[in-house]
């Protein structure tokens, strides 16, 4: 095993995790899914202790990681905003939308600001095409978001 | 990767009637319109399709597209390697509208595919070069975003994955057979590329350097790191002696480089085409072998006897320690039962220390002087040189390993054809070696070798028959009990890592029954390794270089390590008996737990 980083009690959780999906290694979605939503993205050192858990390779486990788009290695913001690129949102300007954030948070997509508070990611289809373009910040839902709009979402968060 | 069909559960399937390409075939339920149009003669080009029948070992991901067919009544063209036959189905292999879909992949393929052919290390044995050339690709009609992937060099193996058209045979090689997850597809879209885990270099992964994903790569993305040119300078100084030994495996292959058929046997013909490049003295690695025998048979009877006579603490099985990819993989991945393997070094690094101790005082040289090169069917040797408990103050025992295909590389550039040189035997003392030492090179030979020799030491007893055909043979997993005048021994014999792991696991769960174990890292043994010339999956081939190493036993005088007369002279004069201090100084080695050495950046 590689040099773990990580406190303790981290650890532990993470054994508790894999362990309520019976350390399958075919869980290993799941279980990224229910790792991100603890620690909030997943390191090597977690991908490593999952891998273990598992009994699957470290490489697989990055495999997976690097493949769906969801999952993320670098920590994301208190609001993570997410910008719909699916066909609909495309078509009705998502990317001037994206643009704007990118411009006035000074971040690229996959990063996240300074001082910790946003993170800007892309994503395909919510389910929401009717209200195209739309934004999400956490679990909230903007739709028909322009360009303009932008400053005003964002200042909702920075009080 | 999937088990293919037994012929006993294709009985039971009912037969398909199908045309392909004008000609009828019937074939059974779930045949591949690849497979089935193999059986007419008909050999669909394929870039990703592998199928080693004999291992059980079948990759058809249908993604490099190259197989494509037309089946009449569909719309789209078929992958034909993962395509299955259907009653009356009518295929065509090669119709125009094939053959323009083939060669637009083609075309796609190199246009994110560097240009350095002339120079590239697979030049003249690529499968995407044969394949374009074949398909009469004469310009490009796509440009567009090439990969630029930073060269990984490690000890054994480069990977440039430039160079990668996403074939994944590696992954299959590395992951389902081999089960040592070095490797995986990452990323997504353009960017996915084969890498290990945080695309960190090889050297940093579990890799164990076996090569296997080397020998199935179709491009020059995965090589071998070739010292060929180190060895041409080395040669031309002529301050320096240079000595070769040669692995049993190569004189089974080289052959082929040379349009021989395989299993041709060309030791003879070895010998005199290292003689011509200048070594100085032409050595057998086959001799280590049989000193490995005495070392390692010694130790399997020492640790037996301290069992029959009651030791709790005395570790067995005993797993045969003479294969450097099979040593990375526990040291990887079981370091926990480090202590269970014999502590005896590989053939190779016996040979070196025995020639730069005992060889070099009579020969009357230094041993900064000596430069010990090996000609080995294995990528793994060329890391177990490096290794710094194989190192006298930082000079290696064994300076530095080639593989069979870069000697036959070396023996081209130097004018010669192999098929016409004439025979000459080794050179003394350390040429000379019995059947035993031979037949190190298939799976089962190493452990029946073994046996050979502690029947006799055991039992006082000569052998009515050397041969113990129960250890040999192409299966996986094998198991034999051969008994020692009353004493039943039970044998293991695993090759290919993947069986290796489930002899191991075995063991750690207190289930295994057996007193020795032999692992040979490779599908084969080293008949198979990854330095060997390219089999293109065909098992066949490997089964021909088996028997040409039984051949080859069967031909000798002496069969047995103990009865070698250098080996004897080699214990009377320098090392005593075998495991004395002295032997366990220069033959013996201990193990490390890698496990913490994967670092994260």
């Amino acid at each position: 095993m590689a040099k773990i980083k990580l406190a303790k009690s981290k650890v532990d959780k993470l054994v508790e995790i894999c362990k309520s999906f019976n350390n399958e290694g075919s869980e290993l979605i799941n279980v990224l899914h229910k790792a991100q939503e603890t620690f909030g993205y997943l390191p090597a050192e977690v991908q490593e202790i999952i891998a273990r858990e598992l009994n699957v390779s470290v490489a697989h486990v990055y495999g997976v990681v690097t493949f769906y788009s969801f999952f993320s290695m670098v920590p994301k913001g208190e609001f993570p905003i997410s910008i719909c690129m699916g066909t609909a949102c495309y078509v009705r300007g998502a990317e001037k939308v994206l643009e704007e954030f990118k411009r006035q948070l000074n971040v690229p997509v996959g990063e996240t600001t300074e001082d910790g508070k946003f993170s800007i990611s892309c994503l395909r289809c919510v389910g929401a095409c009717g209200l195209a373009p739309v934004v999400t910040i956490g679990e909230r839902v903007y739709g028909r978001v322009a360009a303009g709009d932008v400053a005003d979402i964002i200042k909702e968060y920075q009080s | 990767m999937r088990l293919a069909f037994s012929k006993e559960d294709l009985k039971m399937e009912k037969m398909i009637k199908l045309t392909i390409d004008n000609k009828q075939i019937e074939v059974p339920q779930g045949t591949t319109i690849y497979e089935a149009a193999k059986q007419l003669g008909i050999e669909i080009p394929t870039l990703c399709y592998m199928h080693l029948g004999d291992m059980g070992i079948e990759h058809k991901p249908g993604g490099c597209r190259i197989c494509v067919v037309e089946v009449e009544g569909r719309r789209n063209l078929a992958p034909s390697c993962n395509s299955k036959c259907e009653e009356g189905m009518v295929i065509h292999t090669h119709n125009m509208r094939v053959l323009n879909a083939r060669k637009t992949v083609m075309e796609l393929m190199l246009s994110d595919h560097p240009f350095d052919c002339l120079v590239c290390a697979k030049s003249g044995n690529c499968d995407l070069q044969t394949m374009a050339h074949q398909f009469g690709v004469r310009e490009l009609h796509y440009k567009g975003e090439q990969s630029t992937y930073k060269v990984d060099y490690s000890p054994s193996i480069i990977r440039d994955m430039d160079k990668c058209i996403m074939c994944r045979r590696c992954e299959t090689m590395c992951n389902d057979v081999q089960t040592v997850g070095a490797l995986s597809a990452v990323n997504r879209g353009f960017e996915s590329v084969v890498a290990p885990a945080f695309e960190m270099d090889l050297e940093k992964s579990t890799c164990t350097y076996c090569g296997q994903c080397v020998a199935v790569c179709p491009t020059g993305a995965l090589t071998e790191k070739d010292h060929t040119n180190q060895l041409i300078r080395d040669l031309a100084d002529p301050k320096k002696t240079v000595v070769v030994q040669t692995a049993p495996a190569v004189r089974a292959a080289l052959g082929e480089e040379f349009g021989m058929e395989a299993g041709t046997l060309v030791t003879g013909k070895m010998v005199s085409a290292l003689r011509q490049l200048g070594f100085d003295k032409v050595f057998d690695t086959d001799f280590a072998a049989d000193l490995t025998i005495m070392e390692e048979g010694t130790e399997l009877l020492e640790r037996l006897q301290k069992h029959l006579d009651g030791d709790k603490d005395v570790k067995l099985p005993i797993l045969t320690s003479c294969c450097p990819g099979w040593v990375n993989f526990f040291e990887h991945h079981f370091p926990e039962m480090k202590d269970i393997p014999s502590t005896a070094r590989s053939p190779q690094q016996m040979f070196g220390p025995i020639a730069k101790n005992y060889l070099a005082k009579q020969m009357g040289i230094n041993r900064e002087d000596m430069i010990v090169v090996s000609i080995m069917p294995c990528l793994a040797k060329k890391y177990e040189c490096q290794r710094d408990e194989f190192k006298v103050d930082g000079d290696p025992d064994v300076n530095y390993s080639i593989s069979t295909r870069e000697l036959a590389n070396l023996i081209k550039q130097a004018n010669m054809d192999l098929s016409i040189m004439p025979d000459e035997d080794f050179d003394n003392p350390l040429g000379e070696s019995t059947g035993a030492g031979v037949i190190f090179g298939a799976t089962g030979g190493v452990i029946e070798a073994a046996a050979r020799t502690a029947y006799e030491v055991y039992t006082g007893k000569t052998l009515e028959k050397v041969d113990f055909e129960a250890l040999r043979g192409m299966d996986g997993i094998r198991s034999a009990t051969v008994d020692f005048d009353g004493l039943p021994i039970n044998i293991g014999i695993a090759h290919g890592l993947g069986n290796a792991r489930k002899l191991l696991e075995d063991i750690r769960d207190g289930k295994s029954e057996y007193h020795a174990i032999e692992i040979m890292a490779c599908p084969g043994g080293c008949i198979g390794g990854g330095g060997q010339p390219l089999h293109h999956g065909d098992s066949s081939i490997l089964k021909k270089r088996a028997a040409a190493l039984y051949r080859e036993d069967e031909g000798k005088a002496i069969r047995k390590s103990h009865e070698n007369p250098y080996i004897i002279k080699l214990y009377e004069e320098f090392l005593g008996k075998p495991c004395s201090e002295l032997s366990h100084k220069l033959l013996h080695t201990h193990y490390f737990d890698k496990s913490n050495e994967i670092e994260i950046e």
